[in-house]
């Protein structure tokens, strides 16, 4: 699968009452990278996220998953091979227990029971969460429902995971249980996020959008390096490189 | 219509009841469902003055309480809590039909009083098998017992999705009363405006919410269909469950037990 | 008011499932057929905020005391009749199952009342008639309230016939329908004013979901036929109301004193009927029922209530006047609003 990249050219998106969210995007993400995207509120971050599997089709531009132009035809087979976690875990588990939320997925594939089964559990046993098996979604706690919600997606086996804020609403323990379970995921990831320390160590890559636009793309030491282009973007560095309160 | 805290608790304190393990909770659903919608049937069926027939009836309850290891106390609060508007309608039959019926002792006791208490009776029965029907066998899975018997699908995934978001709503409906409540004073702010205003933008983001679960549900390969890998199995356990259950409502409908017995010792004692 | 297993016969109550099921498969092959699969999620999360909704309270203007939406008219008005149905039928359910509200056998009796007349009857004939050609604002509110009263006052008759006709409850049929009806009215009233305003509001955000403008059928033909279901109704319901008002009290006498052969009962009864019957003149817009006041001397010992010649047919022509004046009113309102509409160049506001 080493031909899976994500290449977007020039994307253009306007929304039927006229707000251009997107005003021409371009990048290319190579297979098994992390690219965080990063950006003020309204920036265009989630309208971004939301053509690279299909749910917004573009305005004008194109959108390539491996070797497949993203069009209404195509759109099963991208889904198949993009999981996209979203911002509310509450959105995403719609099912009435944990199981049958990680198997929603592999089902809709057409896959037999037994391949379901293996699948489900394979899934729940990567995020720690196969004692929550049959629990009802209402039940499970922020950080419990962030890790479900990525096991629903990873029982498909994309190749390329897409998350919308996945740190958001955690406490610091669930937090670093998420970063911790990200860092081992082999998947080319995506990342969408105010949570600037989580790219710090999650990320080698940072795409900053604002207004619509790709305002910076390169290694993030050196973007978060860069103070004039952070405030240019509504953004500030990380809290980690931002010198100690206490002793400094 | 409960307080809408109060009401949230209840749904998820049957809840937690259901996920308990009993040898009847472990039943297949369908068997308790079916068997429950006899004993309403079996109940409503007896004469409008029946008060001795209905008393056996109560075994049934009380069998599903101590075998599901159910707590009586909370049940019973919530029929006292439940009564009024089926004891408003049923307090007019005394009033209205005064032909003396029997004698207690010196007492006439008029068709009108038995009646009334035959409701009264009723409501307790036909209630308390429908909460417990929920807290042995839980939500989800009679929805699924229900497909299976031939409800239609549309109508078994709507209840599953909307017990789903029940508490998110609840819970978002909660923090709007709060809200509201810490600006309300002498009163003001409660009435229909605000209501509406309230409910409007809680409607708004519903329908946001909606669109996002179905982006969800397409991300993930959905195309119109709800599938659910469960398995459902009718055994020994619910075969006698049934028979047993089914045949003791049998008998006790048809004959009056309570009344054979009373006579039997009467003569007796005679 | 929901329907109790209590006060219900394993017939009324199985006839009643019979219908509500029979409705229910209808809809849902309807809804199954229909264009979006988004309809799963919608009407899910829509079910959920009725529920929800319903258990937030508001205080009704003037009386002090707190009320809650019903919720199915809205439904009716966001997802279109069938799904409306069977979201309703699902809260319902869950209702039945949670909070015993009414019974499991009666929860057949009680989605066909409060889901089949707001999404089948008042919701076609009223308000998607009178909103036709186009929404505005006042057809908004006219259309929402008339339509809310109407399905609020034939479910209420669905309560009462149902109990009446399980024959657990003695409590005569027009006692009954009196004492529920006004309450429904006031009932629907409210509901109708607060369904209307959440419309507005929505309307504002979203104008998509709310003011479909479909044909191109002119304005007066849209008031014919919201008046005609109007008229249908009321007739049906003053008819029915008058005849029965007459008659039972009567046959609750003659057989009591037939059985038991015991005229003090009798008498005794006739305290509670000249109550009831105090009761219907508070209520009634015509007291008494009759036309003229002074009737037959004999008949007013006899049962405390005032009759001439022939009390069945003067019962049934009062229920037929009022009905009949209760349109006009509906009609003489209808022609304001439009003048008024016509007033403003006939452009919709807002």
């Amino acid at each position: 699968m080493s031909h899976h990249i994500v290449e977007v050219r020039d994307l253009q998106h306007t929304y039927p009452d006229g707000t251009h969210a997107l005003r021409g995007v371009s990048f290319l993400i190579h297979h098994g990278e992390s690219v965080a995207i990063v950006g003020a509120n309204g920036a265009g971050k989630s309208t971004l996220l939301q053509h690279l599997n299909g749910y917004l089709m573009p305005t004008a531009g194109q959108v390539r998953i491996g070797d497949l132009p993203l069009t209404r035809k195509t759109m099963p087979e991208i889904r198949r091979t993009v999981g996209m976690v979203f911002q509310d875990p509450d959105d995403q588990l719609f099912m009435p227990s944990v199981y049958d939320d990680v198997a929603f997925g592999p089902l809709n594939l057409d896959l037999p029971g037994e391949e379901v089964d293996k699948r489900v559990i394979r899934a729940l046993e990567t995020v720690e969460a196969l004692h929550l098996r049959d629990r009802p979604p209402y039940k499970l706690s922020g950080g419990q429902k962030r890790r479900v919600a990525i096991a629903s997606v990873l029982s498909m086996a994309p190749d390329i995971l897409v998350m919308d804020e996945p740190s958001s609403g955690l406490d610091p323990r669930a937090r670093n249980q998420l970063i911790s379970l990200l860092a081992t995921f082999r998947h080319t990831k995506i990342i969408a996020t105010h949570d600037l320390d989580l790219v710090l160590d999650l990320c080698e890559r940072t795409i900053i959008i604002h207004e619509g636009q790709v305002m910076a793309d390169g290694p993030t030491t050196e973007i978060f390096g860069n103070t004039e282009l952070l405030s240019a973007s509504h953004l500030e560095k990380p809290l980690r490189m931002q010198g100690c309160p206490v002793c400094s | 219509m409960p307080a809408i805290d109060t009401g949230f608790y209840d749904i998820s304190h049957l809840d937690t009841l259901a996920a308990q393990d009993s040898v009847i909770h472990r039943l297949d659903p369908r068997a308790k469902v079916l068997t429950t919608l006899c004993f309403v049937l079996a109940v409503v069926s007896c004469d409008s003055h029946a008060v001795s027939q209905l008393m056996p009836f109560f075994f049934f309850p009380l069998f599903l309480i101590v075998l599901g290891n159910l707590p009586v106390l909370y049940f019973c609060k919530k029929l006292i809590l439940l009564s009024p508007f089926v004891l408003f309608i049923g307090i007019f039959n005394p009033f209205l039909d005064r032909t003396v019926m029997l004698h207690i002792g010196p007492m006439a006791v008029s068709g009108g009083w038995l009646s009334f208490f035959s409701i009264f009776l009723r409501f307790i029965l036909t209630v308390s098998v429908a909460f417990l029907l929920v807290a042995t066998t839980g939500f989800t899975a009679v929805c699924m017992a229900l497909e299976k018997l031939g409800a239609p699908k549309v109508f078994t995934v709507q209840l599953l999705f909307l017990y789903r978001y029940i508490f998110v709503l609840v819970d978002e409906g909660v923090r709007m009363v709060r809200a509201r409540a810490l600006r309300c004073f002498n009163g003001r702010g409660t009435g229909l405006h605000a209501f509406s205003q309230l409910i409007g933008s809680l409607l708004l983001r519903t329908l946001d919410r909606a669109q996002r679960i179905h982006m969800a549900m397409q991300c993930r390969g959905f195309r119109g269909d709800i599938r659910l890998n469960r398995q459902l199995r009718i055994g020994r356990p619910e075969i006698l469950f049934m028979a047993g259950n089914l045949l003791f409502f049998l008998l006790v409908r048809i004959y009056n037990v309570p009344q054979l017995l009373g006579t039997f010792l009467l003569e007796r004692s005679l | 008011m929901h329907m109790s297993d209590a006060l219900l016969s394993p017939t009324v109550g199985g006839a009643m499932w019979a219908a509500t099921a029979g409705t229910m498969a209808y809809c849902s092959k309807k809804v199954g057929k229909e264009m979006d699969d988004i309809k799963v999620p919608l009407m899910g999360v829509l079910g959920a905020f009725v529920f929800a909704a319903q258990m937030i309270n508001f205080t009704i203007p003037g009386t002090g005391s707190s009320g809650h939406i019903g919720g199915g008219l809205l439904l009716a008005v966001l997802l279109g009749p069938h799904a409306a149905f069977l979201t309703l039928a699902s809260v319902l359910t869950v209702q039945a199952l949670f909070f015993a509200d009414g019974g499991l056998l009666a929860l057949g009796s009680n989605i066909f009342n409060l889901g089949a007349f707001p999404c089948f009857i008042a919701y076609p004939l009223v308000y998607r008639a009178i909103n036709k050609s186009g929404t505005t604002k006042s057809r908004l509110v006219l259309s929402t309230t008339v339509a809310a009263i109407l399905g609020l006052q034939l479910g209420s008759l669905g309560v009462v016939l149902q109990t009446t006709l399980s024959g657990i409850a003695e409590l005569p049929f027009a006692s009954f329908l009196l004492i529920m009806q006004p309450i429904h009215l006031a009932i629907g009233l409210v509901e109708g004013l607060v369904t209307a305003a959440v419309l507005l509001f929505i309307r504002q955000a979203r104008p998509d979901l709310v003011g479909e403008a479909d044909g191109k059928t002119t304005a007066a033909w849209s008031v014919n036929r919201i008046l005609l279901g109007l008229a249908v109704s009321f007739l049906l319901i003053g008819g029915i109301v008058s005849w029965f008002a007459s008659s039972r009290p009567d046959g609750l006498e003659w057989s009591i004193a037939k059985t038991t052969g015991n005229r003090e009962i009798a008498e005794r009864e006739h305290d509670m009927h000249r109550s009831l019957a105090e009761l219907q003149e508070k209520t009634a817009l015509m007291p008494d029922y009759a036309l003229q006041e002074d009737s037959a001397p004999e008949t007013v010992a006899e049962n405390g209530r005032r009759f001439s010649m022939d009390p069945r047919l003067q019962t049934t022509a009062a229920g037929l006047i009022g009905g009949f004046l209760t349109l006009l009113t509906v009609l003489i309102l209808g022609m304001v609003i439009k003048k008024s509409r016509t007033r403003h160049d006939g452009k919709p506001s807002l």
